[in-house]
């Protein structure tokens, strides 16, 4: 309003004070605007009936959704069938059972009676309770992780890469790995849990003497790295006398997990171990040893030059032959194996994106304060690097997790293996049990890769307006 | 560190730093080098020392002996090379090279028009267009590859009427469960030379192309390359055929009791892998256009315009040779994707290098280290040849650039 007066005020000024008939004292109302070019009927005309060629592609493109919609609707939805108890509730008439003979839609009581194998594959039923506590503890960990808002971030990464891995290495196997020792030969000790313990001893020892020794010679203080060692080997220590205590709980073995659970199982530690990994390699083929960058380049180029499956095969069949006489490592082990070497190629160049998006000046800036390589890389070119990759690291991940069903090829017993697997149980034996399984898996990898790719861009939005 | 600190204000010449050997940066990235080496090289031959042990315990003779003995077994897929069981496992391994190739030369052409389609589309200004080809590349790149394979082979084509009642696509022959019956061509005497004129058409044609830009440099005057290639690839071999006496007929499959007779089978196999590769990568393949598109400025249309230039040569001189730019390299990269993925036909056992030469083969003869090595180095061949290319194209494209 006061705008408005001040206007009139004005007008007065300009025409020196006088009421002048043909000048309004107020502003005309606003007219609305045009109705073709407003609200709903000004967006149809501008985003479909813009031209001719726009009007009949719009026509067209309405004719396909018209064929194709209503189609999955009616499969999924309307004509599925959503109870009973075997095969007769989703056959035809032909096949046996009370439907019209051109029914075809899903059949999901069949998915509602695998559900369980689906997730858990063939766990024990009655230790299923590990599965859940697991999913959980893993879940708990993770949501708050993901949310930038939150606080804790180190204890959450923390307890994500060193707690919970251990955890639920231990509730999923049942933990009590045998140690047998590994140094002393058989004629001073007996191979026991004991003897594991007395050459892990000694082994700790010469480490930190090592270390020791090095910075001596090197003129530094060699006091912090000493203690500094002796804690890492300490922390080793507890997580492997964590795996092989006895909890009492049963041992389930590999050949038994499967399912959802088994997907998520490969792809976190494949994801995990690839990390770690690929910033080493990304760090090595940037390095100025020719030898380092030399070994870089052909490791992340050879995996990244082959398919996966040819990796599984080579992990499955290949890598026993080259194991010592004795050594034996289980299938889902080698797969993980194939999957981890994989992936951390994937991972260098992600990082290796990171390092080359960093200006040159931080680089030189670590070095002028005298932060030695490590030290530069550990406390001023990764914590930026890193944060520039997160949504590069997530695409990884999206990858990676759908790329795990290639593990049912090799005969493990995934997701997609187990709802392969379901297809030879008669009970259920229909033409439309095949799509229905298949479908379900479907929306389930698009729930999860869909979501993780909407994280990625928010990840990425939000680090944008960081860094401009 | 060991640098001695010259008094405050001394006038002496500065010494060089005595530095002790091990904080010798070189010294020390020569050291650790040997060391890195020589940890590489004792793993190796500690793998090759176990191999040979192992292989000796399992009885397998080592070496590339087994290429030349009979293979034993048949392959139902093998469109250009002779092949029988009583052929050797090297030529296993060829028909499951030309397989494989085959699959990813047909899936690329495809995946490339899909892709192109569809990268357009989610530019587009119509509204329906666009949410069409969002939820196209949304869906088709968040579910795994190997279950669309799946649901294509055993989901879609599985329950497909059995060959009595096959579906009539008319001019395109005969689907049923046991694949598509499609028209075949013959090609009978003398369509050799077809071949040769269709040859002499395209050198013409390029020479043609490179004389009028010499000319258009030259007058400014253009000629209308396109039209005239296009007629000379078209119709010299056209021409060639009726001199020729219509050497080229085709082999119409008909339908008959026990199923379509006649035309050329393709095998379900390799079309749920076709539809499978070529719609997950058309998904990637459209944001790639989509992103180049965007990442040429609207100043380079707006001065194209200004210039006099009309649409379509804006489109053809201007903004298509600078989208190329960005799109052609993450191009390569999904090519060579999609000829990687297409080692999933394992999973529905088309016969393609993984499959026959990895699976079968390896079965028959046990020889996992050479087949799994012979496999992968062809993969890696492929991989390594492609991005040759691709770095010569950058380097050919950056040097326009500035």
């Amino acid at each position: 309003m006061s705008g408005i007066d001040s206007q009139t005020s004005m007008n007065r000024a300009e025409t020196g004070g006088l009421e002048v008939a043909y000048v309004r004292q107020e502003l005309v109302p606003a007219i609305a605007p045009p109705i073709n070019d407003s609200g709903v009927i000004g967006w149809m005309r501008k985003n479909l009936f813009s031209s001719i060629f726009n009007t009949a592609l719009t026509l067209f493109s309405l004719y396909i959704l018209y064929l194709t919609v209503p189609g999955i609707i009616k499969w999924v939805l309307t004509d599925a069938v959503w109870s009973g108890e075997d095969r007769l509730a989703c056959a035809t008439i032909a096949q046996g059972g009370a439907l019209p003979d051109d029914w075809k839609a899903a059949c999901w009581p069949y998915v509602g009676a695998y559900l369980k194998q689906f997730i858990y594959g063939r766990y024990p039923d009655a230790e299923l309770w590990r599965v859940n506590l697991t999913l959980v503890m893993f879940f708990v960990g993770l949501v708050p992780m993901l949310m930038p808002s939150l606080p804790f971030k180190r204890e959450n990464i923390i307890f994500m890469l060193g707690v919970f891995p251990v955890a639920a290495f231990v509730l999923l196997s049942g933990g009590n790995l045998d140690f047998n020792g590994f140094l002393l030969p058989d004629a001073i000790m007996a191979p026991s849990e004991l003897k594991f313990w007395v050459d892990f001893l000694i082994v700790s020892l010469i480490i930190c003497a090592g270390v020791g020794a090095y910075m001596n010679a090197t003129d530094s203080d060699p006091k912090p790295a000493v203690i500094l060692t002796a804690i890492a080997m300490g922390i080793l220590a507890l997580v492997l006398f964590v795996m092989s205590v006895d909890f009492g709980l049963t041992p389930v073995e590999t050949d038994l997990w499967g399912g959802f659970v088994m997907t998520l199982v490969i792809a976190v530690t494949g994801i995990v171990a690839a990390l770690p990994l690929g910033i080493l390699l990304a760090l090595g083929r940037r390095s100025d040893m020719p030898a380092v960058s030399l070994f870089s380049v052909i490791f992340i180029e050879f995996w990244r030059g082959v398919p996966l499956i040819t990796v599984l095969f080579m992990s499955s069949v290949m890598l026993p032959l080259f194991l010592p006489d004795g050594v034996t490592f289980d299938k889902l082990l080698r797969a993980l194996i194939g999957v981890a070497l994989f992936s951390s190629a994937y991972m260098a160049e992600v990082v290796r994106g990171g390092l080359q998006a960093l200006p040159k000046g931080q680089y030189e800036g670590a070095m002028a304060v005298g932060l030695n390589y490590w030290q530069s890389m550990r406390l001023i070119i990764m914590p930026q690097a890193l944060k520039i990759v997160i949504p590069g690291i997530v695409n990884t991940f999206i990858g990676l997790f759908k790329d795990t069903t290639l593990v049912s090829i090799i005969g493990l017993l995934d997701f997609l293996g187990m709802i392969n697997l379901s297809h030879s149980d008669s009970t259920w034996a229909t033409p439309v049990q095949a799509m229905t399984s298949y479908v379900f898996c479907a929306f389930v990898f698009f729930l999860f890769c869909f979501g993780m790719s909407r994280y990625s861009i928010y990840m990425e939005d939000r680090l944008n307006t960081s860094h401009r | 560190m060991a640098v001695t600190d010259s008094p405050a204000g001394g006038s002496t010449v500065r010494e060089k730093p005595k530095v002790k050997l091990l904080n010798d940066p070189k010294f020390r990235s020569i050291i650790f080098q040997i060391i890195l080496v020589s940890f590489l090289v004792w793993i190796i031959w500690g793998m090759i020392n176990n191999a040979a042990f192992n292989l000796q315990k399992a009885g397998i003779a080592s070496g590339f002996g087994f290429l030349d003995t009979a293979s034993g077994f048949g392959l139902n897929f093998s469109p250009f090379i002779d092949y029988t069981s009583s052929s050797s496992f090297l030529s296993v391994y060829w028909v499951g090279l030309q397989n494989t190739l085959v699959l990813a030369v047909i899936g690329i052409f495809f995946a490339t028009i899909i892709g192109f389609l569809m990268g357009v589309a989610r530019l587009s200004s119509n509204w329906v267009i666009r949410a069409i080809a969002y939820w196209y590349v949304e869906i088709m790149r968040n579910i795994p590859l190997l279950l669309q394979i799946f649901i294509w082979y055993k989901g879609v084509l599985a329950t497909l009427p059995i060959a009595k009642n096959s579906i009539d696509l008319g001019a395109f022959g005969f689907l049923n469960t046991k694949g598509l019956f499609a028209p075949q061509f013959v090609f009978g005497e003398g369509s050799g030379m077809m071949g040769w004129a269709l040859l002499i058409a395209i050198v013409i044609t390029v020479v043609i192309g490179k004389w009028s830009k010499k000319r258009q440099m030259a007058t400014g005057q253009r000629f209308p390359v396109f039209w005239t290639g296009l007629g000379l690839i078209i119709g010299l071999p056209l021409l060639m055929y009726f001199i020729m006496g219509q050497p080229v007929s085709t082999n119409y499959p008909t339908a008959g009791n026990f199923g379509p007779k006649g035309g050329m089978r393709v095998i379900p196999e390799f079309i749920a892998l076709i539809l499978a590769l070529s719609l997950y990568t058309a998904a990637f393949i459209a944001e790639i256009v989509r992103a180049g598109i965007l990442a040429v400025n609207k100043g380079q249309t707006e001065a194209s315009y200004a210039l006099g230039l009309r649409p379509g040569q804006t489109l053809r001189l201007n903004i298509i040779p600078q989208a190329l730019r960005v799109i052609i390299p993450p191009l390569t990269s999904q090519y060579l994707n999609l000829t990687k993925n297409s080692s999933l036909a394992v999973a529905i056992a088309y016969p393609d290098l993984t499959a026959v030469f990895a699976g079968t083969a390896l079965n028959q003869t046990g020889q996992a280290v050479e087949i799994i090595g012979m496999t992968m180095l062809t993969y890696l061949a492929i991989s390594l040849v492609t991005s040759l290319f691709m770095n010569w194209y950058n380097a050919k494209m950056s040097l326009v650039e500035r």
